[in-house]
Order: structure tokens, then sequence, then C-alpha cells
């Protein structure tokens, strides 16, 4: 966040009282943000006894560790997670290449219709998915990708409006002068964009694989439309399979929650910067 | 070289534009013809003139979708924005440790629909529940939350609370762009935060609330996952939201026809909407630079 050092109101600098009350501010909002995190895990590591015991039961001693084992392995977590991952990393490749491809058009090259078909992908940000999954699956299920992962990989490959918008933005800001040399050259855009927009574009190109992973890591309705059989399932239909099963064990469903949970929140911490500013960056301007 | 230009473009959106015709301009035809059937998947479709749509006039179901809804998207969407907003003013001061504040609140908004949603089922559990819980040693009998036909879809927008990192992250960009120049002027001219805050964060955040606004609205139509998981539209139909009347038309009954004529209808809703705010931006959103009107 570059503009922090450039318009950092003054105003902000806190000190003496109003620093120490902006701090208890600060924590008890934490403590709010954390406290299902805090619950989740305390849960997570009771004996069944425990969990509904009064006096309630704050913190397990000794905490129960089988419930992870237990819980992961009463459904086959592990073969969701194959699926899950099978998904999201085709899903990734699909939308990066997908995107930079056509994003670079927009940004770059010129043609007849391109004011009105930018227009038409800006619109397309807005049109939610319920809208188009009855007569998607009606399509899928004619050519037998129902119960399959095509329905949810294919589409990548065909772009997503807001990191195709998103990657433009990016390669707006390139100087057009890099190019210049390559063109010379008789490279064609293709060349130009692999050799000389890509590597320098890794921060916009990490941001569109992140939220591209996450979005597919935790998709719930395309995998429960098309997903049947158990052994197709990813993660999250497996959490809601497994909490809509019969005998409810709170401490299992919250050892899942935070297992299936932590790759997201081990990738968000270690692109945390490019998550938050992605958002921070396409949020200013529409 | 222009044409070569030319070529070189429709060639780069291929993907994008085969996209667009197959999964999106292709299936709103598909669904909008549908939407004039009777189709059960298994057998043909059967033509049935407009009857879905003069069908929804008089389905009390169709009635109640629309109408939590709307409900629950009038109370999210200011909740989420002015949570957002004060989040981000709370984590905007420079202090030692403030990023560690920051990524504690947008931690989690990385839980997935579903995880969220349950994690939220057992913090609001009547018995075992940790809201319960600490409402109980203070006193006070918690209710059934989830389970009550009177407190469901508010325990919904109580939960989403846990979401407001995502809006805050986007306020917290549009605040750090705001010139400090601006404040010291006012400062100097005796103004008090109170009316710095109205007068100079306020109407320049205009075009940041108007994204949010924007983001805020859309995903509340497309509420499914929490009231899939946690109430399952109940108790009562209290929870009932159109996705998830379509998605039971549509997946659980297997009426393709009246699925897709709802579907449209929520479409013609989204429209209406966004053309609706995105006319009302001359009026209320202010970008610096611009001269007012």
């Amino acid at each position: 966040m570059n503009q922090e050092t450039n318009f950092e109101p003054s105003i902000l600098k806190l000190r003496g009282r109003r620093k120490w009350l902006r701090y208890g501010l600060l924590i008890v909002t934490a403590m709010l943000f954390l406290a299902p995190v805090f619950w989740m895990i305390s849960s997570s590591l009771k004996p069944e006894y425990q969990i509904f015991a009064t006096p309630p039961v704050w913190w397990p001693s000794p905490p129960r560790w089988a419930n992870y084992t237990e819980a992961l392995t009463t459904l086959p977590f592990g073969r969701f997670a194959v699926n899950t991952l099978i998904i999201a990393i085709g899903t990734v490749i699909g939308h990066v290449l997908s995107c930079s491809i056509v994003a670079y058009g927009f940004a770059r090259l010129e043609a007849p219709g391109k004011g009105f078909l930018f227009i038409l992908l800006l619109s397309t940000i807005m049109l939610p998915y319920p809208v188009t999954m009855v007569p998607l699956y009606i399509i899928f299920s004619r050519i037998g990708w129902v119960n399959n992962f095509l329905p949810l990989i294919v589409p990548a490959f065909l772009g997503n409006a807001f990191y195709i918008f998103l990657l433009r933005q990016a390669f707006k800001q390139i100087p057009a002068e890099l190019e210049d040399a390559a063109h010379m050259d008789g490279a064609n855009f293709l060349q130009i964009l692999f050799y000389v927009i890509l590597p320098i574009s890794t921060p916009a190109l990490a941001t569109v694989a992140i939220f591209s992973f996450q979005a597919a890591w935790n998709d719930f309705l395309a995998p429960l439309i098309f997903l049947h059989d158990q052994s197709k399932y990813t993660l999250q239909l497996g959490l809601s399979f497994f909490r809509g099963s019969y005998q409810i064990n709170w401490a299992y469903i919250m050892a899942t929650s935070l297992v299936i949970t932590l790759p997201v929140i081990l990738v968000f911490f270690l692109f945390q910067k490019a998550f938050i500013e992605g958002i921070g960056y396409t949020g200013t301007k529409l | 070289m222009n044409r070569q230009r030319a070529v070189a473009f429709y060639i780069s959106i291929s993907p994008w534009l085969i996209g667009f015709l197959f999964l999106t301009i292709g299936p709103m035809l598909l669904s909008l013809y549908a939407s004039f059937t009777d189709w059960d998947l298994l057998t043909a479709p059967v033509w049935n003139g407009g009857n879905n749509y003069i069908q929804m006039l008089d389905d009390p179901s169709f009635h109640q979708a629309l109408k939590v809804t709307a409900l629950y998207t009038l109370v999210y969407v200011p909740f989420d924005l002015i949570g957002g907003l004060l989040l981000a003013m709370l984590v905007q001061a420079k202090l030692r440790g403030i990023s560690v504040f920051r990524t504690i609140i947008y931690l989690p908004t990385v839980f997935s629909g579903v995880a969220f949603v349950v994690v939220w089922i057992w913090m609001l559990n009547p018995r075992g529940g940790l809201i319960n819980l600490l409402l109980a040693a203070v006193g006070i009998q918690g209710p059934r939350w989830l389970q009550d036909p009177s407190l469901a879809l508010w325990s919904l927008v109580l939960m989403s609370f846990w979401g407001w990192g995502r809006s805050m992250v986007i306020f917290l960009a549009g605040l750090l762009t705001i010139p400090s120049v601006l404040y010291e002027a006012a400062a100097i001219d005796g103004a008090g935060s109170w009316k710095r805050f109205w007068k100079i964060t306020l109407p320049l955040l205009t075009p940041t609330i108007f994204f949010n606004l924007v983001l805020s609205i859309i995903m509340t139509f497309q509420t499914f996952t929490s009231a899939f998981i946690a109430t399952d539209g109940g108790p009562l139909d209290s929870t009932l939201f159109l996705v998830l009347y379509i998605y039971r038309e549509a997946f659980q009954f297997f009426n393709m026809g009246y699925a897709s004529a709802l579907a449209w209808v929520l479409f013609i809703i989204i429209m209406i909407l966004t053309l609706l705010l995105f006319r009302s931006q001359r009026f209320w959103v202010f970008y610096l630079g611009e001269e007012r009107e």
C-alpha cells in the first residue's frame, strides 16, 4: 500500500490517551472476531461428554486430539481433498491463462467493437451464477458432464469477467515502450504477452490466482448441483453432508471445518499482501 | 497493420467471447425458452405459454421468497456497509501492530460459506453454543436463534458481521486515497472530527461506498449457502431465499420450466437494481477532481 506513505492523513497519528483508547477498542474488536475461532478450536478438542457440559468447559484438558483423526476418517475426506485439489488447480490454471490473454487484448489491442465488448464484459460481472445455473445444468447433463469435474473446470478456461478486468487494469499501467522493441522484432501478441507483459505482472497474476483458488476451494453451489456420487464430493460438500448426518458430533464437525479451511488460511498468510491489496485496488473505481 | 491488430484483438478475446456465447448468452436464451415450458428433463419440454409466470402470481412460496430476500437485503446491506466503514476507520490509524488487527478482522472471510455457516450454527446452538453460554453467564436465557421462526433470518444477519472484513479492506483502500491536505486545511479552519467526517471523509468516500453497495446487494440476492445449510429455508419458510427456492424447484422437484421462470425474475430484479444504482450515481457519488454540477 504505497499510498499510505503519500497520503497518510496526519490527524491519524494518535497520541497519549487517544492512542490507548484506540488500542483498547482494537483489542475488544479483535477478541470479538477471534471468539468463533477460539470456540471452534476449543470444541474440536473436547471429548463428547464435555461438549454440552454444565458448567461449560471453556478449554478441554487434556485436549482430545483423536477427534481430528476420527472426524477425518468417518467420511473419506482424503478422497474429497484430492477432488477439491484437482478442481482448484484446474480452475486456477484456466483462469490465469485465459484471463491474461483476454485482458491483454482489452488493454493493448485496438479493433472496431472493442468499446461495446468491454461494456458487455463489465456487465457480466453483475450476472450472478444462480441465474444461469438451471440452463447450464440442462446443457451439461445433455453432454454427459453431470457427476464429472468438467463443468467446474472447463468454464475457467473461458475467462472470468472480474479477473479479466483486474488484469486489464494492471496491464494498462505498463509503459507501452517496453513492447515497442518486441514489436520491431516482429513478435506477435502472444509472444509479447508471455515474454514481456506477464513476467512483470506477477503481483496481479498472483492476486488472480489466489482469488481463483479461494473461490474454487470454497465453492459450494456448483459442486452441489453437478457432483452426486460421494466419491466425487469436494471438501465443502463433504462437510455439508457430514453436518447433515443424524448423529452430529460437534467436536468432529469443528475439527473438519478447521482442517478444510487450513489450506486457504495458509495461502492467505503466504500472500497476505496480495490478498488485501488486490481487493483494495479493484475496489476504488467502477 | 490496423487490420492485423483487429484480428489479433479478436483472437485474444476469443476465450471470453466463446464463454460469453456458450456459458452466458446461450444458456440465458435456453432458460428463457424453458421458462415457457413444462420440462422435467426426462421427457421433451411442453410449451405452456406464460403459465409459469401466471403461476408465480398465486404462489405463496414465491411471495415468501421475494419477501425474505428483500427484507434480508434491506437489513444486511446497511449493516455490512456501516460495519465495514466503522472497522476501516478503526484500523486506519497509524499505530504499531495495526496490521495484526487488520489481519485478524479480515481472516474470517477466508472461511468457505459452508465452514462459516457451520461454525455459526454451533456458536448459536441453544445448548452448548458460545453465544448462549455467554448470555447465561450474565443471567440471560438465550433464545433459540436459528430454530425460532421470528429470529432465524435475523440470526443470519447477525452472523454476517464475521464477514465485515471484506467491505473493511475496500473502505480502507478508499480512506487511504483521501489526501491529508484536506484534513489539515479543515483542522486549521477549526473543523472538529465530527465535521471532518461529514464534510470530507464521507463525500470523498462515495465512490467506495457505491462499489461496496453494488457488491453487497448482488451478494445478498445470491444468498444460498447459509439458508441451505443453517436452516434449509425454515423454520416455517422464514429463511426461504429466492435462490434456495430456485434450487429446490430445479434440482429437487425437477421443474426446470418453473425454475427457469424464477431465475429470469431474479435476473430482471438484479438488472433493474443495478441500473437504478448506476443511474443514481450522478446524484450522490462524487469523484475527486470532478466538478459538482
